[in-house]
């Protein structure tokens, strides 16, 4: 029993970080009919901030704390300026975008090859998160708590930043009906660059929470790019509700089968599970419907 | 106010206007009539900017807007209502205000003028436009257009589809506005009454083409009708 919720700690906080990155792909994808296959990069981008950042700045409590904030800007310009160079000429063609991501994606792994190094580096995590707390015979580990609560901050932040804000009407408006938010004045395109640079940065949150679990490496975005769209196809797309939930559902499901099995076998039936479930609704756990104008 | 100078425009290879000229005087009604299909919901569209024009010009006030962003249209007073109530469903009635509102410095204002307009949502301000009828979508979509303070609006078709009793209070509201100055319409009607009541012109179009028009008023709407039965 302990050992089960030991492993569901475990794929909480897993789900946590795809959480991170779904929240991302879920606006994005909900809002643009955008399949962003660089997202992972931005990922990569935000942990590669982080390695940098502690090369610079001494105790890595510190650098961790200015990272977060760093990481979000620098992963969100780099969306904004995707969206801005290439992504908003192909909104009419969502196989192009695909493609076109998917190359964006290679490229920016050669690009992390040729600053970075090949072979993955290491930060080190703050002596505050190196240790454990044990609940009832449950060791919650310090970093993965942090990952946790970095986690539910971000989906709290920006549940509010949707539900309370005139950017958060905009972005809704845009995704429920964007001709019709377009004919009552809203400059759509800006509203749509403002939600790559959320998603985007978004991710290089994601990509800073990972430094504190694994190596960064060139190529470690496109581990969870996989992953972070099936919780958007389970999820629903373009609300927050769905993503939370089936984030940390295959978290959980994931790890506590790893244990149980192995990995290549958990993935295999947390795949078939995903196919069973899409047959029963194809359209995810939560859907906005929408409709526009033409 | 608002000239529409042979304007052609359609959807990928089919042209639905060929070549359109119509004027909506400053202050004034202009009504567009036709049967379905003929092409008036595109004029709209073309006039907005959400069906671009692949000839042709449309001038604001003399300025040319052809090739504008809509939003940019609506930043120079041009609002429009389009068919079928639209509105932001999973928004609430007051967000869906709200939103046009957001960043002008008139916007709390604006929104309680257009509530003293349309006083029943005030009462439905709390509920998701999806819920409300579509007599109460319309006329949300109306004060949603109207918190923009537009000099032109562009209305489609505002009474169709909607229970009688609202039909007569939007009607009575779409004229007063009118009344007030400050304030053109280009309106498209199935219903000629109530068009040819409120047109000071009238443009009846057939096929994507002007086929006949001339100044409004109601004793106008025999020349319509016998127009719109050929």
């Amino acid at each position: 029993m302990t050992v089960v919720l030991n492993q569901s700690f475990t794929g909480i906080s897993i789900g946590a970080v795809l959480l991170l990155i779904a929240l991302g792909l879920t606006l994005t994808f909900g809002q643009m009919g955008v399949i962003n296959m660089a997202h992972g990069e931005f990922i990569m981008a935000g942990a590669y901030t982080t390695y940098v950042l502690q090369q610079s700045v001494s105790g890595a409590g510190v650098s961790l704390l200015v990272a977060l904030p760093l990481a979000f800007l620098v992963a969100g310009a780099m969306g904004a300026l995707l969206e801005w160079l290439l992504i908003r000429r192909l909104y009419t063609r969502p196989l192009d975008t695909l493609l076109v991501t998917w190359g964006v994606s290679l490229m920016l792994q050669q690009l992390a090859r040729d600053v970075f190094g090949a072979p993955n580096v290491q930060t080190t995590a703050p002596d505050l998160l190196t240790g454990h707390i044990t609940v009832g015979g449950v060791t919650l580990a310090g970093n993965r708590l942090f990952i946790l609560g970095l986690a539910l901050l971000c989906v709290l932040a920006l549940t509010l930043i949707l539900r309370l804000t005139p950017l958060g009407r905009r972005i809704r408006a845009v995704v429920q009906n964007r001709d019709l938010a377009e004919v009552s004045g809203i400059a759509t395109g800006r509203v749509d660059r403002t939600t790559f640079f959320i998603g985007s940065g978004l991710a290089g949150v994601a990509g800073v929470a990972l430094t504190l679990v694994g190596p960064i490496g060139p190529t470690m975005g496109t581990n969870y790019i996989v992953d972070a769209f099936l919780v958007v196809v389970v999820g629903g797309i373009a609300q927050l509700k769905g993503s939370v939930i089936t984030a940390f559902a295959l978290g959980v499901l994931q790890s506590v089968l790893e244990y149980s099995t192995t990995v290549s076998v958990a993935k295999v039936v947390v795949l078939v599970a995903i196919v069973v479930f899409l047959q029963w609704r194809p359209q995810g756990l939560y859907t906005l419907r929408t409709r526009s104008l033409a | 106010m608002l000239q529409i100078q042979s304007v052609r425009a359609g959807y990928d290879r089919t042209t639905v206007l060929h070549g359109v000229t119509v004027e909506v005087p400053e202050d004034g009604v202009a009504a567009v009539l036709g049967h379905n299909g003929a092409g008036k919901s595109t004029l709209l569209r073309t006039v907005m900017g959400i069906v671009p024009a692949s000839a042709g010009t449309v001038l604001l006030d003399g300025e040319d807007i052809t090739r504008l962003a809509p939003h940019r249209r609506v930043a120079r007073g041009v609002a429009y209502v389009p068919q079928g109530q639209q509105s932001f469903p999973h928004l609430t009635t007051a967000e869906n205000l709200q939103l046009v509102a957001d960043g002008r410095p008139d916007g709390r204002e604006a929104v309680a003028e257009a509530l003293d307009l349309f006083p029943v949502l005030r009462e439905l301000s709390g509920r998701r436009a999806g819920l409300l009828s579509g007599g109460q979508r319309q006329q949300l979509a109306i004060a949603r257009a109207l918190i923009t303070r537009p000099r032109l609006l562009l209305l489609d078709e505002p009474t169709e589809g909607i229970q009688p009793s609202v039909v007569a209070e939007i009607e009575e509201t779409v004229l007063a506005l009118t009344r007030r100055g400050g304030l053109s319409v280009l309106l498209v009607e199935q219903h000629v009454g109530f068009a040819m009541r409120a047109a000071r012109r009238y443009y009846v179009l057939e096929a994507g083409r002007v086929t006949s028009s001339g100044d409004g008023g109601a004793e106008a709407e025999g020349t319509v009708r016998a127009a719109l039965s050929v």
